[in-house]
């Protein structure tokens, strides 16, 4: 009892909002389309072909899967839950498998931690709190499903991650099954406000000597996320007018069918016909559930990367602004005592900034890599999915033509025999 | 829009006034919905007025009467069978309330027209049509297969215009979608210039998504054939349903000619016997102002033997007419019907091989593609 008000009340001072805060009304009906794809036990990640497993350099030792999200009630909210299931050969964990269940709360906790302990790293983003522009509705089932394969790239990203994947918050965050009482909070709204502001201030303020990679950094940032922008809308665009040319052709079929109901010779052929077109209106339903569910997610997820790039530049330049602040305050000062104090400060932000700068540099190449190797693979899967779908459409309307060739021919031999 | 009270109009009014959705089996005992439309036709000095019931095939039997008995006169035309040129509705609904309504006025109109044409309007058949309760082109023995042929071509025509429709609805959408896809070249283009290692795969690769857009329009104005040749069968249908309202006259005037041969030599039997066994108005004077003299009777009975005599050597002639128009038409109809089957074949070969194109073109395109990303 008493625990349970302690739990309510560190919600309460949880000053941020409480993403997963909605009355549900609907139940949910979500199975797992493909459960064996979902366990970690196949090697495989959601949107990624096999292929991909090959680059990370052989075996993955630590796999990491989100599924089965479940709809929680308590007295003052409901908010869903997902299973987060871990499978590693890692020396650092004390079992080899673990289970738990975790909130987005949860996952908004494990991302903060990161930032704040690697702020010089490129965190992966979490899925947005809110869907844009009113496409979905906060809790459908589509956007429960999202949001689930969403969490398992984060994961999977930070699996991945030499330096990430060490982090004793992942660690907690995977392991423990008392997790709201041990984890704990992070610098939390406010401290996280000041840091915008003050990283915004620079940024008008401006820095002396930015090395030339970072200005190239963040130049791309900007670029890149406009860029990739505008890859995600037109991809959302062709999902949209696919849907309504799916929604014409249901139409279109069954009149064929219609018409080889008042035909004698006719009716064959044209039944034929109707099927087919039939068929192909289910290869284009395809093509349509395979950009939705690959190549929208990646290109989205980057989006949102271009976001945590602009951040973390920005990070860095606060480090560096902060130096030569306190550089100049230092030429200025004459007193033994603050000079020494002031050059132990310079000192320390030196090193700061030297450790950020590697530290950036170094995961910069990664996340380009990354990035390329990506977008790469849902690019080539959705090409693939459309060859696919045409060469179904092809061997349909192939067989149709063959069915009709046929006759013909067997009557000229009739005649001639 | 003809003017009521025109010089023949002065004595006649007429008023196509109502229109009402009927149910029922027709002449091949199938169920169909049809409209049918009050027609009122006033005389002054009024009696009360004729009205009755026609629907628009009866409309269309009436013109076709007139076509072929004044080949030299512009015969009014009738409103539209079909919505053909809806502005706006998915779907041409004969039985959509303003539809009948546009058509009630259009036949209206027709009526009129016909009415104060100097020679139209004095027509016994167009009085029948506007008196006789009855349908006049009713028949006692309809040839099945010519009613089942009429019923054919309607629902033909039925199928491929909604055919048509839908497919171009289709065409637009998938014309959408493809020319959505130019959006990536230009994209990828303004990407790849940001990029390093992956310039050069996206560059390309934009280029074969601007192909793939400019396809379409190859594709649908291939399309636009076989539209046309769906087409073609579709205004056939009217061609059809014509030679069946020819028939349906010929078969009218045959009957006709039976029923006058039949009622004249029941006269010669009245006049012969002297019983009165129909009730006729020339009965009635007859006995009302007192009887013939014998010369009168006589001088009556052979006026009636010869017209008895032309009568049958009419109706002779008018079945042997009648005959050989069925036995024509019907050779005709088989040779439609095979032609037909074979035009419609041929253009579904066709279309599935434009479909195969199709496919093909876009199987091409997307392996590149996929080779272009392959290399970013």
């Amino acid at each position: 009892m008493n625990c349970r008000a302690d739990m309510l009340a560190k919600d309460m001072l949880d000053l941020e909002e409480d993403e997963d805060l909605e009355v549900f009304s609907k139940k949910l009906l979500l199975t797992d389309e493909d459960p064996v794809a979902n366990s970690p036990s196949s090697m495989l990640n959601q949107y990624q072909l096999d292929e991909d497993e090959q680059q990370t350099g052989g075996a993955k030792d630590l796999l990491v899967t989100v599924d089965s999200p479940e709809s929680r009630v308590t007295a003052i909210e409901t908010f869903i839950v997902y299973r987060v299931v871990t499978k590693t050969a890692r020396s650092e964990f004390d079992s080899c498998e673990y289970e738990v269940l975790r909130r987005y709360q949860d996952f908004l906790w494990l991302r903060s931690r990161l930032e704040e302990s690697h702020p010089s790293l490129i965190v992966p983003p979490l899925p947005e709190k809110f869907v844009m522009k009113g496409m979905v509705e906060r809790f459908t089932d589509d956007f429960i499903d999202t949001r689930k394969k969403a969490l398992h790239r984060f994961l999977n990203k930070i699996a991945e991650h030499p330096t990430l994947s060490s982090s004793r918050h992942f660690r907690l965050f995977l392991t423990a099954q008392d997790f709201s009482s041990r984890k704990t909070p992070g610098p939390g709204f406010l401290s996280r406000m000041g840091e915008t502001v003050r990283a915004a201030a620079i940024s008008v303020r401006g820095i002396k000597s930015r090395p030339e990679e970072f200005t190239l950094m963040q130049e791309y940032a900007e670029r890149f996320g406009c860029k990739i922008s505008s890859v995600d809308k037109v991809s959302r665009r062709i999902i949209k007018e696919q849907r309504e040319y799916l929604d014409e052709l249901k139409q279109y079929g069954p009149l064929y069918g219609q018409w080889a109901e008042v035909e004698e010779e006719l009716r064959e052929p044209l039944n034929l016909v109707a099927r087919c077109v039939d068929r192909c209106g289910k290869e284009a339903e395809e093509r349509l559930r395979h950009l939705s569910a690959v190549l929208v997610p990646a290109l989205h997820d980057y989006v949102l990367c271009a976001e945590v790039l602009k951040t973390v530049t920005k990070r860095r330049d606060a480090i560096q602004a902060d130096l030569e602040t306190k550089n100049e305050a230092l030429a200025s000062k004459k007193a033994d005592r603050e000079v020494a104090e002031l050059e132990k400060e310079v000192d320390a932000l030196a090193d700061r900034l030297e450790t950020a700068n590697s530290a950036l540099k170094g995961d910069w190449v990664r996340w380009q890599n990354d990035m390329r190797d990506d977008l790469k693979s849902a690019f080539i899967s959705t090409a693939e999915k459309n060859v696919e779908c045409y060469e179904k459409c092809l061997a349909v309307w192939e067989s149709f033509l063959l069915s009709q060739r046929r006759d013909p021919v067997e009557r000229q031999d009739e005649d001639a025999g | 829009m003809v003017e009521k009270g025109t010089s023949v109009l002065k004595k006649l009014e007429i008023n196509v006034a109502e229109a009402e959705k009927r149910t029922g089996k027709n002449t091949v005992n199938m169920q169909e919905t049809y409209t049918v439309y009050l027609v009122e036709t006033r005389v002054s000095p009024p009696p009360t007025p004729d009205t009755l019931w026609r629907r628009y095939s009866e409309f269309e039997l009436l013109r076709t009467y007139l076509l072929v008995t004044y080949p030299y006169i512009i015969i009014p035309p009738l409103p539209e069978k079909r919505a053909e040129f809806v502005w706006h509705k998915l779907s041409a609904d004969n039985l959509d309330p303003d539809f009948v309504e546009r058509r009630r006025v259009g036949l209206e109109n027709f009526l009129l027209r016909v009415m104060s044409h100097p020679v139209l309007c004095k027509d016994k058949i167009v009085f029948l049509f506007l008196t006789e309760i009855e349908n006049i082109f009713s028949f006692k023995s309809p040839d099945k297969r010519f009613t089942a042929l009429k019923q054919y071509s309607d629902e033909l025509n039925t199928a491929i215009s909604q055919l048509l429709r839908v497919r171009a609805r289709v065409a637009d959408r998938l014309y959408g979608v493809y020319k959505v896809h130019g959006n990536y070249g230009r994209v990828f283009s303004e990407w790849s210039a940001i990029e390093k290692e992956m310039g050069d795969g996206l560059q390309s690769a934009g280029h074969h998504m601007d192909t793939y857009a400019a396809s379409i329009d190859d594709i649908l104005e291939e399309e636009e054939h076989y539209a046309d040749q769906l087409k073609e069968y579709l205004f056939y249908t009217e061609a059809v349903r014509s030679v069946c309202r020819k028939h349906e006259l010929i078969q009218y005037e045959l009957e006709v000619a039976a029923q006058d041969l039949a009622s004249k030599k029941q006269q010669r039997e009245e006049l012969a016997t002297g019983m009165v066994r129909v009730f006729s108005l020339k009965g009635m004077t007859s006995k009302l102002f007192g009887q013939e003299s014998q010369e009168q009777r006589e001088s009556r009975l052979a006026a009636l033997e010869q017209s008895i005599q032309e009568g049958e050597q009419a109706l002779k002639e008018k079945n042997a007419e009648c005959q050989e128009f069925v036995q024509t038409a019907w050779e005709d109809i088989e040779r439609f019907k095979e032609q037909k089957d074979r035009d419609l074949r041929e253009a579904l070969i066709s279309y599935a091989i434009m479909q195969i194109s199709m496919c093909k073109k876009g199987i091409q395109v997307w392996s590149n593609a996929k080779e272009c990303f392959n290399k970013m």
